[in-house]
């Protein structure tokens, strides 16, 4: 069947929730809203072809403020959730979003696996360096002397994880990182991340301004990376072991190793079809 | 000393003089401010030495803590709801080897549908853990509760979980005897464990066991709690001839005496169940209230004991045995089995529903009349609950309940998960 969807027209807003965000204002998240739905737009898709996953943060509120299908989970499963949802549903576009914590801290192992895996997702992670949610504690990217929080005394005095580097060793197959600042740029990455095939992992710069407000300065810090993509995932770790965080606005790297899909046959067929292939 | 402090104040400072060596946490609401307050006295040195770790999730919390408990440190940590849920595995692991951590659980609903506010969900889920279980009726008991777990822990190599009500007590500002150190050294002897890894005498923990001996070694996990049981009344005697005050104990009766009507509750809404007997005692209902400080290991010829005169029992819970009833009142049946009396299991404040004096005073007149229902839920409201019954007959595919609910209620879910 030829769906009018195709020649249908979108506007971002037609993929958003009638719900208004409580995130603070000035919070980086609004303009990830924002691009998510504006990616969508661009790509037509129609929103009951889309689906939303996430699980406990200020950033993993994102699937209740739009108006594609959403499933707001546990703190860190939302990666294994998405991979149940889009194996039993290929059709469906799914793209995950949360949290430095909930993607890197309690959901860390099934990030390393998602990337293995590369099943057809768009992870959208919004790296604020803290766990906003609960008012302000080091993250796993968090910087080693950064003293902000009670529950690191000293500060974490260890070393930041390195979400894209890290994807790329474990499998990822399509790397960016934007900036919450430059919302129509990270909607045209996004959109390339949803129609790059097999795992995608973006992370956006975004900054939480009420528990490190330092981080309103990273909209004059940051600059656009001087690196044009490649397919060689080494050059690409490489060259993001030697930055400072802060080169954006770049997809660093697109893979082509195939996404992991079950093999689905139609079976179009009769029961007694079906009964007579399997029959020993 | 009398000072005026948050709960979660409080609790960590009463933490800090038992002079734990590690401490693992990860925040969740509402265990966040103990956790925090005790980073603070690390910090400034108030609490030293001490190892404080900030940990990537509850599971590894418990898992560090079974670590430094292992290598024969005192070792703490505490959470709250999914947090308690996700460390599950470990906590069964922390009491199986018979390691004496002590973890405070700033009782929250679990989901889903996901809820920030109180009840005691996220703790009698681990009622069979193996863990001993206190539940604190004030912020007083919370934090005398604190000191004498690590005693009892130490002396039983046995974890202890002290529960206290969420937002209620850890985010209440009240008035508190605070210890003194010297106080606190002199009840809390130096940690003395009884299995620990120490390379001058190899032993290796976490050995596997096949049937020839595992039931025994469960065995004398349940003999073990039986000892609890006369273990906790001397320490709480020893604490009043300490600190002054009666605290801990396993039970705790108010106007029972001649009671004819007896409600049975755990937490912080003992105090509203008191203020409404007092109330209902002026106009001279006979009614009283047992409340159970020690959930595990249940006291059960105390509860009898103390409920064994009364004509009825009402088991009011913030906690549910889904598909059966109570959790509570299937404890406390058990102490009663035999005995005639009419019992009733309320279940009330779940996910933070208020309890307010007003329904108590219906629910417990009703109750005088024996005319409760033998499974109450308290201030239910029925037309939501009818709505979304009816609207499942009519459509196949009704939707998510909690989303449902909320759209006919009109209202947005809370914040700080
Ligand atoms: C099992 C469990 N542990 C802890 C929490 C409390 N919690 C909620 S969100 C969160 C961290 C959120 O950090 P992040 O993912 O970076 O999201 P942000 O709020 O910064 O967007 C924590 C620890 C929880 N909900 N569940
Ligand atoms: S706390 Fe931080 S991350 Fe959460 S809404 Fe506020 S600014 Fe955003
Ligand atoms: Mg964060």
């Amino acid at each position: 069947m030829e769906s009018c969807a195709q020649t249908k027209k979108y506007a971002a807003k037609d993929y958003k929730s009638d719900l208004k965000p409580i995130w603070c204002p000035g919070c980086g998240d609004y303009t990830v809203l924002n691009a998510i739905t504006r990616a969508l737009a661009e790509l037509a898709l129609p929103p009951e072809e889309v689906a939303v996953v996430s699980g406990i943060g200020c950033s993993s509120r994102i699937p209740a403020y739009t108006s594609v299908y959403g499933f707001h989970g546990v703190h860190g499963r939302a990666l294994p959730v998405a991979t149940g949802l889009k194996l039993a549903r290929p059709e469906l576009t799914v793209l995950v979003t949360g949290g430095d914590g909930d993607g890197f801290s309690i959901g860390g192992n099934h990030f390393l696996h998602a990337c293995r895996r590369n099943v057809d997702l768009t992870y959208i992670v919004m790296d604020n360096q803290v766990y906003g949610m609960t008012k302000g504690q080091a993250s796993p990217t968090t910087a080693p002397d950064w003293e902000g929080s009670k529950l690191t005394p000293e500060g974490t005095g260890i070393n930041p994880f390195q979400p894209l580097v890290v994807g790329l060793a474990s499998g990822a197959n399509f790397v960016a990182r934007v900036s919450s600042s430059d919302p129509v740029n990270m909607a045209k990455i996004i959109v390339e991340a949803i129609r790059h095939p097999g795992f995608s992992l973006v992370q956006v710069l975004s900054p939480c301004v009420t528990f490190r407000p330092e981080q309103a300065e990273w909209r004059d810090i940051v600059r656009t990376a001087v690196v044009d993509v490649t397919d060689d995932a080494a050059r690409a770790a490489r060259r993001l072991m030697t930055d400072d965080g802060f080169n954006v606005g770049k997809v660093l790297y697109k893979g082509s190793r195939p996404p992991f899909r079950p093999e689905f046959e139609n079976t179009n067929g009769s029961v007694a079809e079906l009964e007579a292939r399997f029959a020993l | 000393m009398l000072k005026q402090t948050e709960g979660s104040r409080a609790v960590a400072e009463a933490v800090a003089m038992c002079r734990p060596e590690v401490i693992c946490a990860y925040p969740i609401s509402p265990q966040t401010h103990i956790v925090e307050a005790l980073g603070e006295m690390v910090k400034d040195g108030t609490l030293s030495p001490c190892e404080f770790i900030n940990v990537e999730s509850e599971f590894a919390a418990m898992s560090v803590a079974i670590g430094s408990s292992a290598a024969g440190a005192r070792s703490y940590t505490a959470t709250a709801s999914q947090g308690l849920l996700f460390m599950a595995e470990a906590v069964y692991n922390a009491s199986g080897l018979g390691l004496p951590i002590v973890m405070t659980v700033a009782n929250r609903a679990i989901g889903a549908p996901i809820n920030i506010w109180n009840d005691h969900s996220d703790a009698l889920s681990q009622r069979d853990s193996g863990w001993l279980q206190l539940f604190a009726e004030t912020n007083q008991e919370a934090l005398d509760l604190h000191i004498q777990a690590f005693r009892l822990a130490e002396e039983l190599s046995l974890p202890v979980m002290v529960c206290m009500d969420g937002f209620i007590l850890t985010h209440a500002y009240e008035r508190v005897d605070m210890p003194t150190q010297a106080q606190v050294d002199a009840y809390l002897p130096k940690y003395v464990p009884r299995q620990m890894l120490d390379p001058g005498e190899p032993v290796s923990i976490g050995a596997m066991v096949g049937p020839e001996a595992f039931m025994e070694v469960r065995y004398l996990a349940h003999a073990k709690q039986m000892e609890a049981l006369e273990l906790i009344p001397s320490y709480a005697a020893e604490f009043k001839s300490v600190f002054g005050r009666d605290s801990g104990g396993l039970t705790h009766t108010y106007r029972t005496e001649d009671a004819e009507t007896i409600i049975v509750a755990m937490g912080s809404v003992l105090g509203t169940i008191k203020d409404v007997i007092d109330e209902m005692r002026e106009e001279g209902h006979k009614i009283g209230v047992l409340g159970i400080t020690l959930f595990r290991p249940f006291p059960l010829a105390r509860v009898r004991e103390s409920l064994q005169g009364a004509k009825r029992v009402v088991v009011l819970e913030k906690s549910m045995a889904v598909g059966l009833g109570g959790i509570l009142s299937t404890n406390v049946r058990m102490a009663l089995s035999g005995l005639h009396m009419h019992g009733y299991t309320v279940i009330a404040g779940l996910g933070g529903r208020a309890i307010t004096k007003k329904s108590l005073h219906g629910l417990f007149r009703q109750a005088e009349q024996d005319a409760l229902e033998p499974l109450t839920f308290l201030d239910l409201d029925w037309n939501m609950v009818n709505k979304q019954l009816e609207r499942e007959k009519a459509h196949r595919r009704s939707g998510p309940v909690a989303e449902n609910l909320l759209r006919d209620v009109g209202v947005v879910a809370a914040r700080n998960y």
